[in-house]
């Protein structure tokens, strides 16, 4: 059929993803951890039906051809690596990261994801393990009877268990670097996995390496900001309105021409 | 058959690819850094004996609009956006510089400068690498610096400069790839007053009021076109008529 209705159509498709965005990204506005999603478009191809400069005669050229756009497209839903703002909980076990990197976590199928989302809680063996029952790695148990854990900024975990005087290290919480954050592949429950386009990730220290430290008794909330999710929205939903206009326009001029002729 | 016939349809054919047209800028009225076609007709002359009435129409698209786009916060150190007049070199898929003002960049896992699109970023002797880095900055003038992994913050490493350039706009075509290229196929110099501000983008500069308004003026004037085209064949029905023999 008509490229002008199939472009108006992408433009459809586009808008309608960029909502799904914007949807999801405010769903997820009280989200620890979460990152914001931004939709990316790319013009489609051009379809070139009059070659520009083609010679009019031996010694003339166009100065103009037609090249016409047939659309567009989302070529990534890329997430926001900005850091969210802290909220104080006082939580002992609630930990954020002030800077880059991520908390790695143990899936049940043996695989590591990675997460930014530190409320981190104890399971019936005393091991630290995220909101859905997922171990950190590396694994770190708490002993029984600990009358207080402390996390420090370059994640030691130390435990003052009851009757002793000074508190024991009971292990080192370490986190995750990538080259492109923004190629990790989200999968739902604050997790992200690694893909070939984040790259393999780099374990350091807190603190070192570029990798940012970690803050006790805070989580990192969601980066989203409603307000600029608003502004998107509204902007979304007058360009979608604009290309289904696009659409009946040229639908009513093919209307005329087979009623009239 | 009367030649008026053909000439109308001339003007609905050319009509309903300017729309077309028209439709692909709407479907960009959101993507970062996209140029409005602009597409204009041209009558086309075809002389022969008698009155000479039988002048068609074609559509060409004679360029882009050139207006900046209007800049949105992002707050991201890796969006940029060229102030005022040029361009960011790209490497296009055939492996020749092309041009786009699309400035979301993204370091992909061999640390090559990338932009959404894929697209490497070009200094001016190739592809920009940023080796692994903890802070980022894009400079005014396009310097890349970078606090390398692991080191103070107070050691800033220059890493690349982002080739900028600003070639007189009627020697840029837009490619079927939606970048622009030179028309002569050659590298275009990089220019020293091009200007990049970080951490906001280019959005598109497609004017969705004028875009509305001119889909209803081609809807119209389509409307129109056929409207003659169907006299025309009225005309040649009461004419037949007339010099029926029954």
């Amino acid at each position: 059929m008509n490229t002008a209705l199939w472009a108006a159509k992408t433009g459809l498709d586009a808008q309608q993803t960029q909502m799904a965005v914007v949807a999801n990204n405010l769903a997820n506005v009280n989200t620890t951890g979460f990152k914001k999603g931004r939709a990316v478009f790319e013009d489609l191809m051009y379809q070139n039906l009059r070659q520009v400069g083609a010679s009019t005669s031996q010694n003339t050229e166009a100065p103009s051809g037609l090249s016409l756009g047939t659309g567009v497209r989302v070529i990534a839903t890329e997430k926001v690596f900005t850091q969210g703002s802290f909220n104080q909980t006082g939580n002992s076990l609630d930990v954020a990261i002030a800077g880059r990197g991520f908390f790695q976590v143990n899936l049940p199928d043996g695989s590591l994801a990675y997460t930014r989302d530190g409320s981190f809680q104890l399971n019936a063996q005393g091991q630290l393990v995220t909101s859905s029952g997922y171990a950190v790695q590396p694994s770190i148990t708490i002993p029984q009877g600990a009358q207080s854990v402390s996390i420090g900024s370059d994640g030691t975990v130390s435990a003052t268990l009851a009757g002793a005087s000074a508190p024991t290290t009971v292990g080192t919480l370490q986190l995750a670097d990538f080259v492109n954050p923004a190629g990790l592949q989200p999968r739902g429950e604050n997790l992200l996995t690694a893909s070939a386009a984040s790259g393999t990730a780099q374990t350091a220290t807190p603190g070192l390496s570029g990798l940012g430290t970690l803050q006790q008794g805070s989580v990192e909330s969601s980066n989203v900001n409603v307000v600029e999710e608003m502004v998107n929205m509204i902007e979304t939903q007058r360009a979608y309105e604009m290309n289904t206009k696009a659409i009946t326009t040229t639908d009513q001029m093919l209307q005329f021409v087979s009623q009239n002729l | 058959m009367d030649r008026s016939l053909y000439v109308a349809m001339s003007g609905a054919k050319e009509t309903l690819l300017a729309q077309t047209s028209n439709n692909h800028n709407l479907a960009n009225a959101s993507t970062n850094g996209f140029k409005a076609d602009l597409s204009a007709f041209q009558s086309r002359a075809v002389q022969g004996p008698g009155y000479a009435s039988r002048v068609y129409s074609t559509d060409a698209t004679v360029g882009w609009d050139n207006t900046t786009g209007s800049l949105a916060q992002t707050g991201q150190e890796l969006d940029v956006a060229v102030q005022g007049d040029g361009w960011i070199a790209v490497q296009g898929r055939n492996g020749q510089e092309a041009y786009t003002r699309a400035g979301d960049l993204h370091v992909d896992v061999n640390g090559l400068l990338l932009t959404a699109t894929g697209h490497p970023v070009l200094n001016d002797s190739g592809p920009i690498s940023v080796p692994p880095y903890s802070a980022i900055h894009v400079g005014r003038d396009g310097t890349i610096s970078i606090v390398p992994v692991g080191q103070q913050a107070s050691t800033m490493a220059a890493v690349g400069r982002i080739k900028l350039v600003n070639p007189p706009a009627n020697t840029l075509t837009r490619g079927e790839d939606g970048l622009f290229h030179t028309s002569n196929g050659l590298p275009a110099d990089s220019d020293a007053s091009v200007s990049l501000a970080s951490g906001v983008l280019e959005s598109s500069n497609v004017n969705v009021a004028d875009a509305m308004v001119q889909m209803i003026e081609l809807a119209r004037r389509f409307d129109l076109q056929v409207k003659a085209m169907k006299n025309t064949d009225e005309n040649a029905q009461i004419t037949a008529k007339l010099l029926g023999l029954s």
